[in-house]
Parts: structure tokens; C-alpha cells; sequence
């Protein structure tokens, strides 16, 4: 059975100029979904429209018994509730703590008022506690997000996305600001955390080795259209051309 | 034609810049003239100048009204810049433009609009006719200069802040408030600490002038003192203005250093 399934999704910024045509993609409920492609190909755009970011021009996201392409208010509130999501520029709340942005994986649970005054439930405490342990940074709890490096910004991101207890996991270019020893390391995160807890994980992401390692299904796009969707191990350079075009980057 | 430029073409002014030159000399000479603004009245004048600057001394701190005004001056400018900025919050989340649809913030932009449009003196005369004479009509026209001078500048502290924040904020499911609180409110709130400690120092310098137009404090001692023609009063007075503001001057550098 898949979490997510993607029917027919269009988006056009301007009108006649579509950055994705009649997008499918049936994402199983465990592993990681690597999606490559040139840049403006509408990679993030697909995973703006998941959680709704982004608004689609057409098409359904099936996603828990509900048509999220359909949702508005309450409704969609609740359910990115159930979707996290890890960013390229990590986009930690700069001035909040540690701890807080963490914690704001949550807002959805809690009300306003008790987000204002940081009375959030012990059991949510203690799970962003073990989250932050998990991602190695127990000790920076009180740190300002701000004082962090990259790659430490990059573990509260996730630690962020997974307090909120998701159904499924996007991430959208997130080793790309980081250099590739933490990326990789940034990457097996992500891998064992969402293994832990069984949330299926879709990743955009330009390297395209990163994604072979790491990744159990490889979907390619261009021209918003996907080209290839298969394993990593049938991903040759006929593939790579038919996704980014030309040949003279490839390997021989 | 020829294509050498010699070098005084470079930096002479041009005909546009020398009428405008012109212009503004013979503005001022006539200004002067319909003024009667001559050598002779400049020269009675400083003499009517000394005249006064001597009555200031000795200055005079005995007179038994001087602390009552200040400290009521103080009341006035630290209650209205407390309601003024208090007030200012709500009406800033409304005028920013990426927080609202554009009707909202337009009727926003709008009482910041109204609240500046005219100096506190002028919101003060209309107070005082309001509500009558005394302290409560400069708290009032005070505070309506101080929403929309917060206002404006925290309305547009807010537009200035990272969407890309605001963007996971809304990704985790928050509702409205949750995005304003985790996510508008951190990135603003040290800049708005500074807009406030700013606008009590300058209520603080207001709140001594509002009484002149009989709006309460230190400002109506001093009209009637200046009216007595009572000049080493009036210099006491003025005197302890400036220490007044320089207190609040330095106030605010405390302020700002302990919240940066």
C-alpha cells in the first residue's frame, strides 16, 4: 500500500507556462524516494504542492484518506501536521532556541496561547529532548539556532520535522548548502531516523551519487515531467542524458 | 561635430543647475526684504537677545512647582508611550503587507496614516478641547503619536522579516496565531524594544511641550513663567528639561544594550 499518491498533479505559475505536467508518483510507505533533475524543473515545486506550500493548478495528492489538493483551512492545517519537512537553508526560526525550534514541530498540536507562554505537554518536551540526543546535540538546547554551523542547523531541522510526528517526510534539497562530508552525514540521518520511525521519506536532491547511496527508488525529472522512476542500480548515463541533457558532465 | 571634450566642460554646472542657483538667491533676498529682515532688526535683535539670556541668571530652582511638573511630565510621557506602543502592536500585524490581504492592511496603513499626520502639539490643542485641561489630554494625544510612529516602523520591521522561516513555521501545521507567535513575533521583537525605548525618549521631550497648549506638565509651568516674564524661573525650568532628557537618553542606551 502506498502513503502517498500523486494523480495528475499540474502546476502552472503563469498561466501556459506549466512547470509540472501530469505528475504521478505512488510513494510506498517506507524508504527513501529520491527525485533528481535540472534545476527549474519543478522539484520543489512537486514537493511544495505535497504539503501544500504551494497551491496546484491540478491534479489529486492522496495522502491519509484525503484529497490534499482539495483541503483549505482547519482541514489543511491539520493535515501538514502529519507531513514534515526539512529545507535547503534549514529555515530554523534564527532568534528562537535550540529547544524552541524543535519544539515548534508541535505547533500544530497546541494552541497559540500555550506556545506563547512555553507551557508545552511534558511527553512533547521529553521527545524533543530525545530527538535532540538522536541528532547529537543534546548540550546546544539553549543554544540560539543562529549560533549553529550548517550541518548543526540541518540536524534541528529534521529533529524539527520528526516532532511533529509525520506520516511522511519531504526534504527539499537539504544537503545542498552543506559541504559533502556532512551531507552525507546529514543524509544517514535521515535514512535511520525515518527507518525508526517507519515514516517513508521524498528527497530532492542534485547529487547524484548521494542519492544513489542512499536512496531506494530514483524518480527523474524534466520539463515537469517524470522521465525515469526505477532503482538506482538502472540509472546509467542514457538516463542521466534523457533527465539533464547533454553529455559532457557524465562519466565515461 | 568633434568628439574632444576639454576638461572644464566636465565640471561646469549646467544651465538647469545655475538657474536653480539663481533662483534660490533671489528667493532668499526676497524673503528677507518682505520679512524686514534687515541689518538693522538683526542687529536690535541680538541686542533684545542678551537682554533676555541675562535675565536667565541666576537661574531659579526655588520656586515650588517645578518637581510637580516634571513628575507629571514623566506620567504623561511613560503612560502614553506604554498604551501608544501597546496599541501600535495590533495595528502593525494589520498594515503588513505579507501578513494580510491588501484590503486589511490598507485600512491599517491608514490609522498609522491618520496618527502621523499631525505634529503631537496640534493632537494636543485638539485634546485639550476634546476631553479638557490637564495631564489625561497629553497621555491622549500623546499615545496617537506614538501608534502611529511604532506602528509604522514595526509595520514595516514586520514586512521586512524572512519568509523562509515563516515558511517551516507554516509547514508544521500552525495555525495563524502559532505562525505569529514562533514565527514573526522572534524576528521582530528585539527591533521593536528599540522602537519602543526610541519613542519614550521622544515622548519624554514631548510630554515637556504638550503643556504649553494646556495638555498637562513641566510645558504649562513654563508658558506661564515665560508669560511673567519670570526668566530666571524659566531657565530653572529649562535646565531641568535637559537633565530630564538626558535621563531618558541614557535610559535608552541601557535599554538597547540589554537587549541586543
Amino acid at each position: 500500500m502506498s502513503a502517498l499518491s500523486i494523480r495528475g498533479l499540474a502546476k502552472e505559475y503563469v498561466r501556459g507556462k506549466p512547470v509540472l505536467r501530469d505528475v504521478s508518483l505512488d510513494v510506498a510507505a517506507a524508504g527513501i524516494t529520491a527525485i533528481i533533475g535540472p534545476s527549474g524543473t519543478g522539484k520543489s515545486t512537486l514537493i511544495r504542492c505535497i504539503n501544500r506550500l504551494i497551491d496546484p493548478t491540478a491534479g489529486e495528492i492522496l495522502f491519509e484518506d484525503q484529497d490534499l489538493a482539495r483541503l483549505s483551512g482547519r482541514a489543511l492545517r491539520l493535515a501538514r501536521r502529519r507531513i514534515g519537512m526539512v529545507f535547503q537553508e534549514y529555515n530554523l526560526v534564527e532568534r528562537l532556541t535550540v529547544m524552541e525550534n524543535v519544539l515548534s514541530g508541535r505547533l500544530g498540536y497546541v494552541s497559540a496561547w500555550t506556545a506563547w507562554r512555553r507551557t508545552f505537554p511534558e511527553a512533547d518536551v521529553a521527545r524533543a529532548f530525545h530527538l535532540l540526543e538522536r541528532v547529537g546535540l543534546a548540550d546546544f538546547a539553549r543554544r540560539r539556532a543562529d549560533e549553529l554551523s550548517g550541518g548543526q542547523r540541518q540536524r534541528v531541522g529534521i529533529a524539527r520535522a520528526l516532532m511533529q510526528a509525520p506520516g511522511l517526510l519531504l526534504a527539499d534539497e537539504p544537503t545542498s548548502s552543506l559541504d559533502p562530508k556532512t551531507s552525507v552525514e546529514i543524509m544517514e540521518l535521515m535514512r535511520d531516523l525515518a527507518a525508526e520511525s517507519g515514516v517513508p521519506v521524498i528527497v530532492n536532491i542534485h547529487q547524484v551519487d548521494l542519492a544513489r547511496r542512499f536512496a531506494g527508488r530514483m524518480v527523474g525529472m524534466s520539463g515537469g515531467r517524470i522521465v525515469y522512476d526505477g532503482a538506482p542500480e538502472g540509472l546509467g548515463n542514457a538516463e542521466l542524458k534523457a533527465i539533464y541533457g547533454g553529455e559532457s558532465w557524465l562519466s565515461p | 561635430m568633434s568628439a574632444t571634450v576639454t576638461r572644464d566642460d566636465f565640471f561646469a554646472p549646467s544651465i538647469g543647475r545655475r538657474l536653480i542657483y539663481a533662483g534660490l538667491i533671489v528667493y532668499v533676498v526676497y524673503a528677507a526684504a518682505t520679512l524686514g529682515l534687515s541689518l538693522e532688526r538683526i542687529e536690535r535683535g541680538i541686542g533684545y537677545g542678551a537682554r533676555f539670556l541675562a535675565g536667565f541668571f541666576p537661574p531659579d530652582f526655588t520656586k515650588s512647582d517645578i518637581l510637580p511638573g516634571l513628575l507629571e511630565s514623566l506620567q504623561i510621557a511613560f503612560l502614553s508611550s506604554l498604551f501608544g506602543t501597546l496599541l501600535a502592536i495590533p495595528v502593525a500585524l494589520v498594515s503588513a503587507r505579507n501578513l494580510m490581504p491588501r484590503v486589511v492592511s490598507w485600512s491599517g496603513r491608514l490609522i498609522i496614516t491618520f496618527c502621523r499626520s499631525f505634529h503631537p502639539v496640534i493632537i494636543a490643542i485638539i485634546a485639550v478641547k476634546a476631553i479638557g485641561f490637564g495631564a489625561a489630554a497629553g497621555v491622549v494625544a500623546l499615545t496617537i503619536a506614538s501608534v502611529g510612529f511604532v506602528g509604522k516602523l514595526l509595520a514595516e520591521a514586520i514586512e521586512e522579516i524572512s519568509e523562509k522561516q515563516i515558511e517551516a513555521v507554516r509547514a508544521t501545521g500552525a495555525s495563524f496565531m502559532g505562525v505569529i507567535v514562533f514565527g514573526v513575533i522572534p524576528q521582530v521583537v528585539n527591533r521593536f524594544i528599540g522602537f519602543v525605548a526610541y519613542e519614550t525618549d521622544a515622548n519624554l521631550r514631548n510630554s515637556t511641550m504638550v503643556g504649553v497648549v494646556g495638555a498637562g506638565g513641566i510645558g504649562g509651568t513654563l508658558f506661564s513663567a515665560f508669560q511673567r516674564f519670570d526668566y530666571d524661573f524659566v531657565a530653572g525650568i529649562v535646565i531641568c528639561i535637559i537633565a530630564l532628557v538626558m535621563v531618558g537618553e541614557v535610559l535608552q542606551l541601557v535599554v538597547k544594550r540589554v537587549f541586543r
